[in-house]
């Protein structure tokens, strides 16, 4: 067996506008926010979006309530532990707040997948099929087309399945609108207050700036943008599973907005669709390498089979964040000036 | 900008030496070595059996072995136990089993020691045999078990065991992170990656000896071809651990400072490093636990109101043991007193004449011996791949409670956070005790930011 070329460049485009390249572009608008113009050392992104998860789907499965009214609970619930996160930490140092946030993120994830909470998270299991209210206004439902294709000159491109066309509609148009929000706040004196935070927080509150006011307003605008990204993700999969809020997401969205840029506006979606169209195309270059010939090699010499081949994933995001910040810490189109990295 | 840091003053002049060539082949001979293992891990192609032993306690705390008791392994089959209390059933593959017990097929007045517990799951891998227990107990030892008194003064004391078990270990883990903080300013997040390694180092040797790193070995006997006896193996994970230390701190962290490279910016380094080395152990190790091969299925000793198996007993005197070791190092020697001295006051260390490159390569070698000793304890239970990781959160709240930077403290906290967490369980579910580590660490946070023993001085 050779290797199929079609699927890895159907893997490379798809995924780097698919899915996960919207929701992960999303979260990383929130990071931006909290790292890139505060310079919040925020290690428990992951908590907030699965807030959001969890507002919508608790909503629904345990209050048996619209999943209308769970979005709203979705924009609330990351607000809520924004500020419960934020009041006692935001006057620490960085690395105290970094140490919070990930262990803030980690019981979340404790707490919901815990088997007395059965009938409100679903526990371990989760909460599935909760989400049909979104899919009802799905405009690309057709009966009789399963996939959407482009393909020109035979070779596919994109595919994609009618419902996640529909969440790409609206995630990348939430995406689009949040560019603009971030894009206007931080043209105003809002803004400029926070970046001034981040350049030298004593020189700020020198100026009469309540700095601890403006960091606490930062982590929620971006702890709920966060949300938003939680709730598209779940939405999408019409599954809300607490192992899916694992902490080693946090630092996945942290290399992305590391590889876009961090500080600048666009860099978050940069960063997601570089990432997600390379690391896809890489592990289904590798997914058919492991079908050809080769197999028993790769076994033997690299101990690579389809069993351990998507770990390679996580293998490649670490080293990525690793060099990034050694070598480039600004990534690809950032600027060196914007990096929050100073001691405090 | 962001490479101008307040330790960068009592350094050398931030200066771009390039060893990221030397980082990269250490990196290609850690995963050679790890590769040229992991053929070794999956070699064994004789089969696997599901196995255990039945035996209770006499009256003179003898052990007497049943025979003629049946356990079934579902899917599989039957395996009746023979004089020596033994059973083994070949399983055909790697996979989870059910194994149950037949009460009635034991002898009169013998009973399991949880009477719900008939059924045990055997996880079993490819080519190794799988230990499981089921704990039986007389009549005589049900009475007396019963008369040390049920209810919650027992639950106390076995908790408080299990906590302080938990604690030592846990003290183990954290101690070198505090010092690493305390010498360098850095919070290494791929700390819990070396206690990791300790358990897998540790495991590895246990299984394959020194010939699994070096083929060259195998025909040797004893403790250098085949795998070694545990004690050997931790002593060698231990060591495994050290040149882990040593290695990161050289080839990595060294150059980062010398290049002046911000703390903030190295801990995000560390971030990376943690994930990279724990996904490798996944991708090497698999993601199922294992038992080490000697001591994995011990029966519990009852001391007073207290169960707990040998092999923790040994560990935990093991534990007290080092880290004594560990307080008399810091304040009886030369190095040990550096060691503080730097913590202390950096620039004021170096002016002095301390070798502050030299007390901090000591610091990394002896704090991921100690981690990688920790994470063999731990692992005495189960290794996993990333059973370390799933510590951090202790370990950090260890840290924050008994002040960041201090030995002492690390020590304190370790075995405060044990004992919490493990007490909690008397009002709160076992599943949730690590959340109570958490509350722990935002009220110190929020109350006592310095920690327990640390000095009070502005971190806000």
């Amino acid at each position: 067996m050779g290797i199929d070329w079609g699927i890895i460049i159907q893997q490379f485009f798809s995924q780097g506008v698919g899915i996960n390249a919207m929701v992960f572009a999303m979260a990383a608008i929130g990071l931006n926010i909290h790292f890139g113009y505060t310079g919040l050392l925020n290690f428990g992104h992951v908590g907030f979006m699965a807030a959001g998860a969890y507002g919508v789907g608790m909503t629904v499965f345990w209050l048996d309530q619209s999943l209308w009214l769970g979005v709203l609970v979705g924009l609330l619930l990351p607000t809520i532990m924004a500020l419960i996160l934020g009041i006692p930490t935001l006057r620490l140092r960085a690395d105290y707040l970094g140490i919070t946030t990930i262990a803030a993120s980690e019981a979340l994830r404790i707490f919901v997948r815990w088997r007395g909470n059965q009938e409100r998270t679903g526990s371990s299991g989760g909460i599935n099929d909760f989400a049909d209210e979104f899919f009802e206004f799905n405009i690309f439902t057709r009966p009789g087309t399963e996939t959407y294709d482009f393909a020109p000159g035979g070779l596919t491109i994109f595919q994609f399945r009618a419902n996640d066309l529909w969440v790409l509609l609206i995630g990348w148009t939430l995406v689009a609108f949040f560019l603009l929000l971030t894009w206007q706040l931080m043209r105003s004196p809002w803004g400029r207050a926070l970046k001034s935070i981040r350049e030298d927080e004593d020189a700020a509150r020198a100026l009469g700036k309540n700095a601890y006011a403006y960091k606490l307003q930062a982590l929620v605008l971006g702890g709920v943008i966060g949300g938003v990204a939680g709730m598209l993700q779940v939405i999408s999969r019409q599954a809300v599973q607490p192992d899916t809020f694992n902490p080693v997401i946090t630092f996945l969205i942290w290399t992305i907005l590391i590889i876009g840029g961090v500080g600048k506006v666009a860099s978050p979606v940069a960063g997601s669709m570089i990432y997600w169209a390379l690391i896809s195309g890489l592990i289904t270059f590798m997914r058919e390498l492991i079908g050809t010939d080769l197999s028993d090699e790769l076994e033997t010499f690299l101990n690579l089979s389809v069993l351990n081949v998507d770990q390679l994933r996580f293998v490649i995001f670490g080293g990525a964040l690793m060099l990034l910040m050694w070598f480039r810490p600004q990534g690809v189109f950032g600027n060196r000036e914007e990096m929050a990295l100073e001691d405090r | 900008m962001w490479q101008v840091t307040r330790r960068a003053k009592s350094t050398p002049p931030p200066q771009r030496v390039a060893p990221p060539k030397l980082l990269v082949g250490i990196w290609l001979i850690i995963i050679a070595l790890v590769g040229l293992a992991s053929p070794a891990l999956a070699q064994d192609d004789a089969g696997q059996s599901v196995i255990t032993t039945l035996r209770y306690e006499g009256e003179d705390g003898e052990d007497v072995f049943v025979s003629g008791a049946v356990i079934t392994v579902e899917g599989v089959g039957e395996g009746v136990s023979d004089e020596s209390g033994m059973i083994a059933v070949p399983v055909p593959e790697a996979g989870e089993y059910a194994v149950t017990i037949d009460v009635a097929t034991l002898p009169d007045g013998i009973s399991l020691r949880s009477a719900d517990r008939t059924m045990v799951t055997a996880l079993v891998e490819d080519g190794q045999d799988r230990r499981i227990l089921f704990a039986l107990q007389s009549e005589a030892g049900a009475a007396a078990s019963a008369a040390e008194g049920s209810g919650i003064g027992r639950r106390l004391a076995q908790l408080t065991a299990e906590g302080l078990k938990q604690g030592l270990y846990l003290a183990m883990a954290s101690i070198g992170l505090s010092l690493i903080y305390g010498t360098t300013g850095l919070v290494n997040f791929a700390h819990a990656e070396m206690v990791t390694w300790g358990g897998l180092a540790t495991y590895f040797f246990n299984f394959y000896g020194l010939a699994g790193v070096a083929g060259f070995l195998a025909p040797l006997p004893g403790p250098f071809g085949d795998g070694v006896n545990l004690v050997f193996a931790v002593v060698l994970g231990m060591i495994a651990g050290g040149a882990l230390g040593f290695l990161l701190d050289r080839v990595l962290f060294r150059t980062l400072r010398r290049q002046g490279v911000s703390l903030i910016a190295q801990m995000v380094i560390t971030i990376g490093l943690s994930i990279v080395m724990r996904y490798l152990f996944l991708y090497f190790f698999g993601g199922g636990p294992r038992s080490f091969r000697d001591f994995s299925a011990q029966q519990a000793l009852q001391l007073g109101p207290v169960q707990l198996v040998p092999k923790d007993i040994i560990a935990m005197s093991i534990s007290i043991g080092v880290l004594l070791m560990i307080g008399v190092l810091l304040t009886r020697t030369q190095m040990g007193k550096a060691m503080r001295a730097v913590s202390d006051n950096r620039d004021l260390a170096e002016s002095s004449g301390i070798d502050v490159q030299r007390v901090i390569s000591t610091v990394w070698i002896f704090g991921a011996a100690a981690a990688a000793l920790g994470g063999a304890f731990f692992a005495l239970d189960q290794a996993k791949w990333d059973f370390g990781f799933r510590i951090l959160l202790l370990i950090f709240s260890a840290v924050t409670l008994g002040g960041l930077g201090t030995a002492y403290g690390a020590l304190l906290g370790a075995l405060v956070i044990g004992l919490v967490i493990n007490l909690s369980t008397l009002v709160i579910d076992a599943e949730l005790k690590n959340m109570v580590a958490l509350l722990v660490m935002v009220l110190v946070l929020m109350f006592r930011p310095q920690g327990l023993l640390g000095r009070a001085e502005r971190i806000g």
